[in-house]
């Protein structure tokens, strides 16, 4: 027990000696996200002019703070003064920043987000007040963002792995009442009650049980779980402590994407820190809980997020789903109780046990209790990964987070391949696992792709049907044939080649597999055929009727034409077009040979954003 | 046994056939394919069959069976890059390279890959370069990116 608590002494002690340090500390987010976006070189720029003016400054990397598309974000903090952060740095922005607080002493206006002070600072607004941050619980991405996810003292310092400790000291019934009285359900798209599951595991009789805590995120669209395992990978292994204290595991695994590199390391560095703190092992802290955690890396199969087969995966076998029951609670892992547990879930539970069930269930709804994060992306200006109160409005989080799209809102898509699209009428309903279920869709795991009006609701349909169908196991019949032909049908609609009981053959194909499919995978993969042809059916027939893309990105059924008034003949897309489509001389209007374009896009593109016209090649409606 | 090098990929294992999957990866990375004679040799290490081992190999999408190009480009194809044009990135790739998905270019120096998400979706649409990824691609940055690593091979 001691090293535990001389080592968070220490910790809180390096941690407000960061908070009032008398070096600057400079924050480079570093996350997937932040290092898609150039913050490799952003830290080195940061620490090569840190050398060559000798200043002497801490970096740190921190984790994804949530609004992706500011991206890369540098935080400044002065001696004496809160963290300022700044967005769209680039190595460039980071001489023109640092020369102004190095040099002139003064705080840097341009780029400017927020700071993360208490009261006011220079008239500068406060990063929480950011208008995509203003709405927002941040419960279980509390530490993402704020804190160094590779160094266990800065998670220590805030109260990391007190409500572990805390549920050493308690019954594992009592810790379970506090789970079931939050009323917290599975984060990972179907929102079973927590408590239950593991109750069922527990009062199994069995010699060995199981955790398996599922990060094989799956949903293209969704890396909420990436971005916390990134920022905060501690939140997830005292959440899976917890869990296993409370059900009886002894043994865990963590069954991440191969996909997410940075992910799997941070959680490996983590797991040998909280072996060295003895919060890992034979007797922990001095108890009679035994408990180890092994990392699996997944090979690539999204049926693998279906419990039963992740488990096969896990057992060395392919990964295919089996009937259920027996639920994997009772017989699992090698034929032992196995409770399986989102990310997200596991990294709640700290926060729960910290402060109470009742202080969690303030939040939500009657049914949905709590907060959810979402990776709020597509087609609208703000995108990136926020944490909201279950029972929050679709236009709340569209407009106010999200800012809206700019080429109008068309839909919002909910739980990936398994869920569907809804469309405006849906912008005041509460988002919530029932009201979304009602809806035709589901909560999912939490990725909300915003569609606007130029993109294809046919197009998309097609698109997660393609999904499902390269990713279906291959075991039963409904899913394996069933999403080819859904498939090969919307195929057909989107190059004007449907007819309209095409429409009707869908549906009831649709309905077909949802009864008859084995597993989770395919009993919801029509749900996007489904929900589509019931909110948008228009679109699907003026593919059909009208042989006509409205939003025109099905590519049989568009033309690109050059408007020759706008055409200064520039000729950068004759020098750009692949197949020799576009003619013309210097400075006259070019012309385009439909019969050789081959829809590209590269002329569409070099016009837009590279040309003296701009936006005199456009892409229409109509085949 | 001809291919000593394999056993540096099974030394932390006890020969579980749970750990087959680990082993494929831990090869994989060390070869950049699982070759016949990989699995063979991992086929009597582990004591189970060829078919058996080659049957959960080719189920997940993670393993290749021939030599990977130098470089491997990776085609982001999850929601949020469809419906910001990953597929068009796609298709410049596939004609500039002149190869389909999962295949090498005739000179061995590029391997084209789509995968299912890279999860930097906020940043869409992005692709990834062996281990670096891009971030807001479009046709025109394709065009530009390849031809400046051209220019830099051949200088």
């Amino acid at each position: 027990m001691k090293t535990l608590e001389t080592q968070r002494a220490h910790a809180v002690q390096a941690w407000n000696g960061l908070q009032n340090s008398a070096r600057p500390v400079v924050y480079v987010g570093a996350g997937s996200c932040g290092l898609a976006a150039g913050a490799a070189e952003v830290i080195e720029a940061v620490e090569a002019y840190l050398a060559k003016k000798r200043i002497g400054a801490d970096v740190l990397k921190v984790g994804c703070i949530g609004p992706c598309y500011l991206e890369p974000l540098v935080d400044v903090q002065m001696p004496g003064n809160p963290r300022i952060s700044y967005s769209n740095v680039t190595p460039g922005v980071v001489r023109e920043l640092f020369d102004s607080f190095f040099e002139k002493g003064e705080m840097f206006r341009r780029h400017l987000v927020g700071h993360f002070g208490k009261n006011g600072f220079r008239g500068a607004p406060k990063f929480f007040e950011h208008p995509m941050l203003e709405r927002q619980v941040r419960i279980v991405l509390r530490n993402c963002g704020i804190i160094d996810p590779e160094n266990v003292d800065h998670y220590l310092a805030l109260d990391g792995y007190k409500a572990f400790e805390k549920c050493l000291s308690m019954r594992w019934s009592d810790v379970l009442e506090i789970v079931k009285n939050s009323g917290l359900r599975g984060r990972g798209g179907a929102g079973f009650p927590t408590w239950r599951k593991w109750l069922v595991c527990r009062e199994t009789k069995s010699d060995t049980r199981y955790l398996i805590c599922n990060a094989d995120e799956g949903d293209p669209g969704a890396f909420m779980n990436r971005s916390l395992i990134e920022g905060d990978p501690h939140a997830v292994l005292e959440g899976m402590l917890i869990a296993a204290y409370t059900m009886g595991a002894s043994k865990g695994f963590v069954y991440i994407r191969a996909e997410y590199p940075l992910a799997i390391k941070r959680l490996k560095s983590a797991i040998v820190q909280v072996q060295e703190l003895g919060l890992l092992g034979r007797g922990i802290l001095g108890s009679e809980f035994d408990f180890d955690i092994s990392i699996k890396e997944g090979a690539g199969a999204f049926v693998c997020g279906e419990e039963t087969a992740l488990i096969a995966s896990i057992e060395g076998k392919r990964g295919m789903p089996r009937t259920r029951p027996p639920f994997p609670a009772v017989e699992g892992l090698w034929g032992k109780p196995t409770i399986i547990n989102n990310v997200e879930t596991l990294g709640t539970l700290p926060n729960i046990i910290r402060n109470g069930a009742e202080w969690y269930s303030q939040y939500g709804t009657e049914t949905s209790k709590g907060t959810k994060t979402f990776s709020l992306v597509g087609k609208l200006r703000r995108t990136g990964l926020i944490e909201v109160p279950l029972g929050m409005t679709v236009r709340s989080v569209v407009y106010d987070i999200g800012g809206g799209s700019v080429k109008g809102f068309k839909a919002v898509q909910t739980g990936g391949p398994s869920g569907g699209c809804l469309g405006e009428e849906f912008l005041d309903t509460p988002i919530d696992y029932e009201t979304l279920g009602a809806a035709g869709s589901i909560m999912g795991s939490g990725g909300l792709i915003v569609l606007d009006r130029n993109t294809c609701i046919v197009d998309t349909t097609k698109y997660f049907l393609n999904f499902t169908q390269a990713e279906s196991c291959g075991k039963c019949v409904p899913c394996r044939v069933g999403t080819r032909h859904l498939a090969n049908i919307l195929e057909r609609i989107s190059q004007g080649k449907g007819e309209v009981v095409d429409l009707a053959r869908l549906e009831r194909l649709a309905l077909a597999i949802k009864g008859g499919a084995l597993c989770g995978l395919g009993q919801t993969a029509p749900n996007p055929v489904l929900t589509s042809l019931k909110y948008f059916r228009d679109e699907f027939l003026s593919h059909i009727t009208d042989k006509r893309c409205p939003a025109a990105v099905c590519r049989d059924l568009v033309h690109y034409r050059i408007i020759t008034d706008k055409c200064t003949g520039c000729q950068r897309c004759v020098k750009v077009c692949p197949t020799g489509a576009i003619t013309g001389p210097r400075s006259e209007p070019h012309n385009l040979d439909m019969s050789k374009c081959i829809k590209c896009r590269s002329c569409y593109e070099i016009c837009r954003f590279d040309a003296i016209a701009g936006d005199a090649i456009v892409i229409e409606p109509g085949a | 046994m001809p291919f000593d090098p394999f056993a540096e990929a099974v030394k932390d294992f006890e020969g579980d056939p749970a750990d087959l999957i680990p082993i494929l990866q831990r090869v994989q990375a060390a070869y950049g394919y699982l070759s016949p004679d990989a699995l063979r040799w991992i086929s009597r290490w582990l004591r189970m069959s060829e078919n058996e081992i080659f049957g959960v190999a080719t189920f997940f999408a993670q393993f290749r069976f021939s030599q990977p190009g130098e470089h491997v480009i990776k085609v982001c194809l999850g929601t949020a890059c469809h419906v910001k044009g990953g597929e068009q990135i796609l298709d410049v790739l596939k004609r500039r390279l002149n190869v389909e998905p999962g295949e090498s270019t005739a000179d061995g120096r590029y391997q084209l890959e789509r995968v299912a998400c890279l999860g930097c979706c906020a940043l869409a649409p992005v692709l990834a370069i062996d281990e670096k990824v891009y971030a807001d691609t479009s046709v025109l940055r394709v065009h530009q990116m390849l031809e400046e690593r051209e220019n830099r091979e051949d200088a």
